[in-house]
């Protein structure tokens, strides 16, 4: 089943074309990568999908519906690139970030639901943060605060999750634990990851379909198709290796992976 | 009884003040974690400007301020629409007005009223407006509670409260009304100068101590009774300005909790 589908999407800030009649289907239970070079239009697009921009021209169908009638905003998670920029001194805590998102679902002027606390430490302990949620999220390192805004957006229980670049500035261990999390997300509870990233080794590793945008507009790649240094070189266009991971053998670090998470 | 509550003007700016003081850092934790202090600076000489107009065109003065703040702050969303990539000029172009009309309007008026309004009276608090500022006040404290969540979340993340379902535009336009409100009706206590300084100070010395958005809010109030309670009885006896007495004492609690804290931190580094 197509769980999201855009068709000749256009989208341009002022004269300046971003996208250009961009047509894709992504599946219930895919692990989607957008990549492409700065100013490519990854987060744009992202935008476009979640209703935040309004495309010059062109459809989008979430859950067979046009966005445009589409109202079960609860069905959609959304990690946005400020979540990584947010005021570190923020005075609130754990369980409130995580919380606010269920209030916000359960209705915003309604009183709390009984199973409120419960359902904040499990999604805390589904992403391992549960002995943290007292702690001041701006005490949190940068990998742990992507775990609470993971269960914040957990919390309700969704069937998409969109991450916009969310390793930046985060260190490798962690960077490892989260796509870990992502996957387990993703093959257990069946959730449609899609994410923005410049993590070329590590997503496509994990993801199943690489949505690529660059010069030439935007490919779609499966996982069944080759994703060699040409096309990451043509994509970029300048020529680019993949080391560490050897992408051009997935089934192989895929393996690796899985014995890691 | 003490001799400050043998007055009437005293009970009633204890009254007004207490009031003032429960909703100024409601709306200063906001004001302050989204980096808007420069809008309480703006609506707060615009409501001087309508303080100048209602004393030299005979209308109440704080009905006249309240109204003027409304109307700059709806302007200010007006103008944010417009230059979207940058908001913050719409703030700025406001306070430009504001000091303006209030330079110009100021010649107008023959009252020496209008001074009290710069630094806060205790005496010139009249019955009517005391019962004005009451009946905002709770307007303005039970939509805040109201909007709490959602003030939260647009305050921690906008994108995210947008897409959880937030009206992110009526609750960003009502906050801003109550933020003009609170700006006016504040003005006559603590004067049009320093009622952005009042937004700020409660919050910043709770910022420092609280482990919660919920203590944030909590810890902001309570400091904020004790600025202007204690400001008002150290203005009454030393005879000085009711507003800047108060600003002051909140900004040496603000510095007795940093030097405090950092002490603290020394002397935990040292164990």
């Amino acid at each position: 089943m197509h769980i999201l589908e855009v068709e000749n999407l256009s989208f341009a800030y002022q004269d300046n074309y971003i996208l250009k009649n961009a047509s894709f289907k992504i599946d219930k239970g895919d692990f989607v990568g957008i990549i492409g070079p700065n100013g490519s239009g990854k987060s744009t697009l992202v935008k476009l999908m979640l209703k935040i921009l309004t495309p010059e021209k062109g459809q989008i169908r979430i859950f067979g519906e046009d966005i445009k009638k589409f109202s079960q905003w609860s069905k959609i998670g959304y990690i946005s690139q400020k979540a990584n920029s947010f005021n570190g001194a923020f005075p609130a805590t754990v369980n409130e970030v995580v919380g606010v998102n269920l209030l916000a679902n359960t209705g915003l002027f309604k009183r709390k639901p009984p199973d409120y606390d419960k359902r904040i430490y499990d999604v805390l302990k589904m992403v391992g943060m549960q002995e943290h949620g007292n702690k001041l999220i701006g005490r949190l390192s940068g990998g742990q605060q992507q775990r609470v805004f993971i269960a914040r957006v957990l919390v309700s229980q969704p069937e998409i999750m969109f991450l916009d670049e969310p390793t930046v500035g985060i260190d490798a261990k962690s960077e490892e634990a989260l796509y870990c999390l992502l996957a387990r997300l993703n093959e257990e509870l069946g959730i449609t990851i899609i994410m923005v990233t410049h993590d070329i080794g590590a997503i496509t590793v994990h993801a199943n379909k690489l949505i690529c945008l660059g010069e030439n507009g935007l490919t779609v790649h499966e996982t069944s198709e080759p994703f060699t240094d040409k096309v990451l070189s043509e994509l970029y266009g300048y020529s680019v290796q993949i080391h560490g991971h050897q992408c051009n053998n997935c089934d192989h670090m895929r393996q690796s992976r899985d014995e890691k998470c | 009884m003490l001799e400050i509550f043998q007055y009437d003007f005293m009970i009633n700016a204890f009254i007004v003040g207490i009031l003032i003081a429960v909703i100024i850092p409601c709306i200063g934790v906001v004001i302050v974690l989204r980096r808007l202090s420069i809008m309480g600076d703006a609506l707060s000489h615009v409501s001087l400007a309508g303080v100048a107009a209602g004393l030299a065109f005979g209308i109440n003065p704080v009905i006249s301020a309240v109204v003027f703040a409304v109307a700059a702050s709806l302007c200010i969303e007006k103008i944010r629409k417009s230059i979207p990539r940058y908001g913050e000029i719409s703030t700025a172009v406001i306070m430009s007005v504001g000091i303006g009309l209030a330079a110009i309007l100021s010649g107008f008026v023959t009252s020496a009223n209008f001074n009290s309004f710069l630094f806060g009276s205790l005496i010139a608090i009249n019955k009517f407006e005391k019962y004005l500022i009451m009946a905002l006040s709770i307007v303005v404290l039970a939509l805040f509670l109201l909007l709490y969540r959602a003030l939260f979340y647009i305050t921690f993340d906008e994108e995210s409260a947008k897409l959880a379902g937030i009206p992110v535009p009526i609750v960003t336009f009502v906050f801003t009304v109550l933020t003009a409100v609170t700006i006016s009706i504040s003005s006559r206590v603590v004067g049009t100068l320093v009622v952005s300084s009042m937004m700020v100070l409660p919050v910043a010395v709770s910022m420092q101590i609280a482990k919660s958005f919920r203590q944030t809010v909590v810890f902001s109030v309570l400091f904020s009774v004790f600025f202007v309670v204690s400001g008002l009885f150290i203005s009454y006896y030393l005879n000085l300005k009711p507003g800047g007495t108060i600003v002051i004492m909140g900004v040496t609690t603000l510095i007795t909790t940093l030097l405090s804290k950092g002490f603290a931190g020394k002397v935990k580094r040292k164990d």
